[in-house]
């Protein structure tokens, strides 16, 4: 089963456009990014800028409104992830204890969804035919 | 924390550090078979304790200091029973012992660095070729993933007591052949390594022939062999074949969900709804081919399997897909690894490059080879090059036969609709 491990560093919200971690923590996480690997249960990690560079789309009313970062009204956002591929969620919370983290950040460790998951009933029975069927359209098209 | 938590923190903690431990302590007591008893007698001290006391901050290295205890444990006592045996009990002596043990665990203090050496040594040990494929397989599930003999048994389908017996013969065969805890010299490394491929892609094979409804242990061998695919990757980052292995696994596994029907038929690889391929595994395959393909000396079969499938993983529609590039790299695998079911892989892509006349001369070459007698496959391809010649009457002989070839019910059923299909293009001309 996969899981995500979402680091949330608070202080994060408020942090300048271009905020970097101090070298000393990088190493320490990249040490632990290889341990990730060598155990063969890292499947992938991106680190994310922080909010002050990004933007939040919400819909009111159903429509799209764009709000620039930071956002005021965040108490907790998003620093980064990791998801890795362990046999259960005490493996999981396992490794999210190992890591070099600060007291000012929290992971939170969540189950990613498997096709499996879901009833055969919601899932469309052939994602990729409609794909198709458009892209053979342009082919007589051309 | 409750003690069902407590019990699994306690298994994801065996899951993660077992193998080092059984790897540090095999270099001290230079026994595979004793080390994983050591091991064990360190979990059962967690579990008597853990749930009282509290999972200690550093679990791993709390579990490896308990072993310690038990190896020095274990001298000691093997060092009493061989004094009564020799009845040469004496002040000075003791004290030569005891100083001999201090000097032990002056050893075991000092095991703690270079852990990846011992674990490669491990991989090593418990794929050596002194045992059955079969015996390698358990061992390496039971030593290097910290399975359960009960998980292993369920994975593959025989009673628990099988395994357990194949796990003991073979740390005893390990043992009495006195083969060395070590990584093998580079004039055997090739060979040695090659062993140790065959048990994970055996594993991962097991796991993917599972059907719906059999224990959920058993496609768990996929993610398992997966894991010791990158586990020995990163332990050898040179050797071309690991990352080649790493990458064919990578991308089958991203066809998983996408190559059975809703009631449980084979999709086959061409007619499989490819926004349903994991993409997350498609580019971890690719990226470990590029590895691969990077480091200097020829692709082996792995990577030329991983570069196969690689082309039909980078093509968006099966109409898309590189047949020309696939005939190509089929030829360069029959030449490393030749075997007459790559020919036959070969002679489907000829036909789709080229078309099915140069495919069908390509088969027809092999007709008459012996492994392939009793082979559906081999008389499946041939109905079907015959049927896109509109040689109608032949395929339909051909799908008949190789239906009567086929155990899998499914796959008759199929054949026999082909049978029965190139009739009626017939009686519609």
């Amino acid at each position: 089963m996969r899981f995500m491990m979402l680091m949330i560093p608070k202080g994060y919200e408020k942090a300048a456009p271009g905020a970097m971690p101090d070298a000393k923590a990088i190493a320490a996480m990249m040490k632990y990014n290889e341990s990730l690997q060598k155990a063969g249960v890292l499947l992938s990690l991106e680190g994310l800028h922080p909010p002050s560079m990004g933007a939040r789309v919400s819909f009111p009313g159903g429509k799209p409104k764009v709000t620039d970062g930071p956002f005021a009204e965040a108490k907790e956002v998003l620093g980064g992830y990791w998801m890795i591929q362990v046999k259960s969620r005490a493996e999981a919370i396992e490794w999210a204890k190992r890591c070099p983290a600060s007291e000012n950040e929290t992971i939170e460790v969540r189950q990613v969804q498997e096709m499996s998951d879901f009833p055969p009933e919601i899932l469309p029975p052939k994602l990729g035919a409609r794909e198709q069927e458009l892209r053979d359209e342009l082919q007589k098209k051309r | 924390m409750t003690v069902s938590a407590t019990h699994g923190a306690i298994d994801a903690v065996w899951r993660i550090e077992s193998a080092r431990l059984i790897a540090g302590l095999a270099r001290m007591v230079r026994d595979v078979g004793l080390a994983e008893e050591l091991a064990q007698d360190a979990l059962v001290a967690a579990l008597e304790t853990w749930p009282k006391k509290g999972v200690p901050d550093s679990p791993g290295a709390w579990l490896m200091a308990a072993a310690k205890n038990k190896a020095l444990d274990h001298f000691r006592r093997n060092k009493l029973l061989e004094r009564k045996h020799e009845e040469l009990a004496g002040e000075m002596e003791l004290e030569q012992e005891i100083a001999a043990s201090d000097l032990e665990a002056g050893l075991i203090d000092a095991m703690d660095d270079d852990i990846g050496d011992d674990l490669l040594r491990l991989v090593f040990v418990a794929c050596h070729p002194v045992l059955s494929t079969e015996a390698r397989a358990a061992l390496t599930l039971r030593l290097l993933c910290g399975l359960t003999t009960d998980e292993i048994a369920r994975a593959f389908l025989v009673p628990e007591p099988t395994i357990a017996q194949r796990i003991v013969r073979a740390k005893r065969t390990l043992a009495e052949t006195r083969v060395p805890f070590e990584v093998p010299r580079k004039d055997e490394l090739a060979a040695r390594l090659a062993s140790v491929l065959e048990v994970i892609y055996l594993v991962f094979n097991e796991g993917y022939s599972a059907t719906a409804g059999e224990d959920w242990m058993r496609p768990a061998l996929c993610e398992e062999a997966l894991r010791l695919g990158r586990i020995v990757a990163e332990l050898v980052p040179k050797e071309p074949e690991a990352h080649g292995l790493v990458a064919l696994m990578e991308i089958q596994a991203s066809r998983a969900a996408a190559r059975v029907g809703p009631s449980g038929d084979p999709i086959l690889l061409l007619d499989q709804d490819r926004a349903r391929w994991d993409h997350l595994l498609v580019r971890r395959g690719l990226a470990a081919l590029a590895r691969a393909e990077q480091l200097e000396g020829r692709l082996g079969p792995y990577a030329l399997q991983a570069a196969i499938a690689a082309c039909h993983a980078r093509s968006r529609t099966a109409q898309e897909t590189d047949w020309v590039r696939i005939a190509a790299l089929y030829d360069a695998l029959a030449q490393i690894a030749p075997s007459p079911v790559v020919e036959l892989n070969r002679a489907v892509a000829v036909s789709m490059a080229f078309g099915p006349a140069e495919g069908l001369e390509l088969v027809d070459a092999l007709t008459s080879e012996p492994a392939l007698k009793h082979y559906h496959l081999l008389p499946a391809v041939r109905g079907d090059l015959l049927v896109k010649l509109g040689r109608l009457d032949e395929a339909r002989a051909e799908f008949e036969h190789a239906a009567s070839l086929t155990r899998n019910a499914r796959e008759r059923k199929l054949l026999l609709d082909r049978a029965a299909s190139s009739h009626k293009f017939r009686v519609l001309k």
